[in-house]
């Protein structure tokens, strides 16, 4: 943007009051249970393996895509529940409902399931927006509500045809990833209105979840909530075994090579703090900005940044 | 013709979507947290006015398509196709087909400049003025006294169309019309 006034701020004044007031809001909320605030560093010499998530590399280090290892490494170290409100970055996710660089709060909670995890991810969003119900679906069954499959018997084929008829263009060479985050997405943004977890993730999207096992088959102690359409935090009953770990940053770095993406170095120092003993404990990194933009109607988060991406 | 990321749609690029020039009118980036990321977009196909749908994989391409829309002076029709002139100086003329014109057709007058969209140099359609004067052909006879309010009646126009047109409406008089709605205006008075 080169328009004249993009000097001025993305948002209006008033939004910076609405702003602090909910981060007041938000550490008294840890306050008032006994959570600690930390800082954890912004520039770090390793990153995330994920294979959707890009880092920005800057001076052979990276802005932190979120403050996860950092903040398991204190856990690790002895540290008591912890939070942690501040910026982190993602190399080209820019929309209405997406900055590159956003305002994260993630938080840790000994000896908490993804259940409890849940309920207190209820506390404060109800804090902040004003109470409301809350569904919870487990994602076999949104997928099956919305699509008519079961997605662990679900041929290439089916998933395929179903990508078609969202408008994507798929085959059965198509990764079954690829595709269930389409139908995810999807079936988000059909569901409307309300404040839903989508609980019990595939084996597959486990991300750093612990896995489970119920009705026979295998999931991961995962969820998201989602708001209104919009996908506002990601939980995880914390995978401890280290070894498990290592093989999951090794599949990831296999996808990044076969997918020729960058490759970074994997954390040795995220390893070597499990294998010392991260302690039970489940965590949740919430969009603060997405959450600001709800409480506020705005209809995405620029209204919401003192400056957007296009201003910064 | 270049082609274009993802990150480049903007509403209002001109692109070819399945062998046919659409422009695009909206682009939303969707990406779930852990995710592929993707763009959802609504494309209006220019051929036949009809909005599309399609979701891309981020970083996917598509081909640009040489569309333009430019203002043309309508000539004349000749049976078959319909002739317009550019209103640039350059004079030069371009034909178009029934499909192109669509129902401006029924708004054409000889001179009247309307805005004409050429995909690879060809017409593909044509918006005529928001507003056109047109003669009435036909109508039943004109009410006196019913000047006001209550009321209408159909009537041809020089061009072929119909529209409904108040009571006193005669002959021989000349109306605007606004072709956005095909709604009677007012009588236009020499």
């Amino acid at each position: 943007m080169t328009e004249a006034n993009d000097w001025a701020p993305s948002c209006a004044i008033e939004t910076l009051h609405a702003r602090a007031a909910a981060l007041a809001a938000t550490r008294a909320f840890f306050a008032e249970r006994g959570v600690l605030e930390v800082n954890t560093p912004v520039l770090a010499s390793h990153t995330v393996l994920d294979p959707a998530i890009e880092s920005i590399a800057i001076g052979g280090r990276y802005l932190q895509t979120s403050p996860e290892y950092h903040m398991k490494r204190l856990l690790a170290a002895g540290a008591p529940s912890i939070y942690q409100l501040g910026p982190v970055f993602r190399q080209g996710e820019q929309g209405r409902w997406h900055n590159p660089e956003f305002l994260m709060l993630e938080w840790y909670r000994l000896d908490f399931d993804a259940e409890r995890l849940m309920l207190e991810v209820e506390e404060l969003v109800d804090c902040l927006l004003g109470p409301r119900p809350y569904l919870r679906i487990p994602y076999r069954q949104l997928l099956a509500d919305r699509f008519g499959i079961d997605i662990d018997t679900a041929s290439a084929g089916d998933l395929a045809d179903i990508c078609a008829q969202l408008g994507y263009k798929a085959s059965p060479a198509t990764p079954a990833e690829e595709a269930l985050d389409l139908m995810l997405a999807a079936a988000l943004n059909d569901h409307g209105k309300g404040r839903v977890f989508v609980t019990e993730y595939p084996a597959s999207q486990a991300a750093l979840a612990r896995l489970s096992v119920s009705e026979g088959r295998p999931h991961a102690e995962r969820f998201e909530l989602v708001i209104d359409g919009v996908e506002i935090a990601n939980g995880y009953h914390e995978l401890a075994d280290p070894d498990e770990l290592a093989q999951r940053m090794a599949a990831d770095a296999e996808k990044r090579r076969a997918s020729g993406l960058p490759v970074p170095k994997r954390d040795e120092r995220i390893l070597a703090a499990q294998h010392h003993g991260l302690p039970n404990c489940a965590g949740v990194a919430l969009g603060f900005d997405r959450l600001l933009a709800l409480k506020l109607g705005t209809n995405g988060i620029s209204p919401v940044l003192a400056f957007d991406w296009n201003r910064a | 013709m270049a082609t274009y990321a993802t990150n480049e749609f903007r509403p209002g690029l001109k692109v070819l979507l399945e062998g046919s020039p659409c422009s695009i009118l909206e682009n939303e980036f969707v990406k779930p947290g852990k995710g592929q990321a993707f763009s959802r977009v609504k494309f209006r196909n220019l051929n036949t006015g009809r909005v599309w749908e399609r979701t891309f994989r981020s970083g996917e391409t598509i081909e640009g398509a040489d569309v333009l829309e430019t203002d043309m002076e309508y000539l004349y029709n000749d049976g078959e196709f319909w002739h317009f002139m550019k209103t640039d100086g350059s004079y030069e003329q371009f034909e178009a087909a029934a499909t192109a014109v669509g129902d401006a057709r029924q708004w054409l007058k000889e001179q009247d400049v309307c805005s004409v969209t050429l995909w690879n140099d060809s017409p593909i359609s044509v918006v005529p003025p928001n507003f056109v004067e047109l003669e009435v052909a036909e109508t039943d006879p004109g009410m006196r006294g019913d000047t006001a309010q209550g009321g209408n009646k159909p009537a041809t126009l020089s061009t072929g169309a119909v529209i409904k047109v108040p009571l006193f409406i005669e002959i021989g008089e000349v109306l605007r019309i606004d072709t956005r709605t095909g709604e009677y205006v007012s009588r236009v008075r020499d």
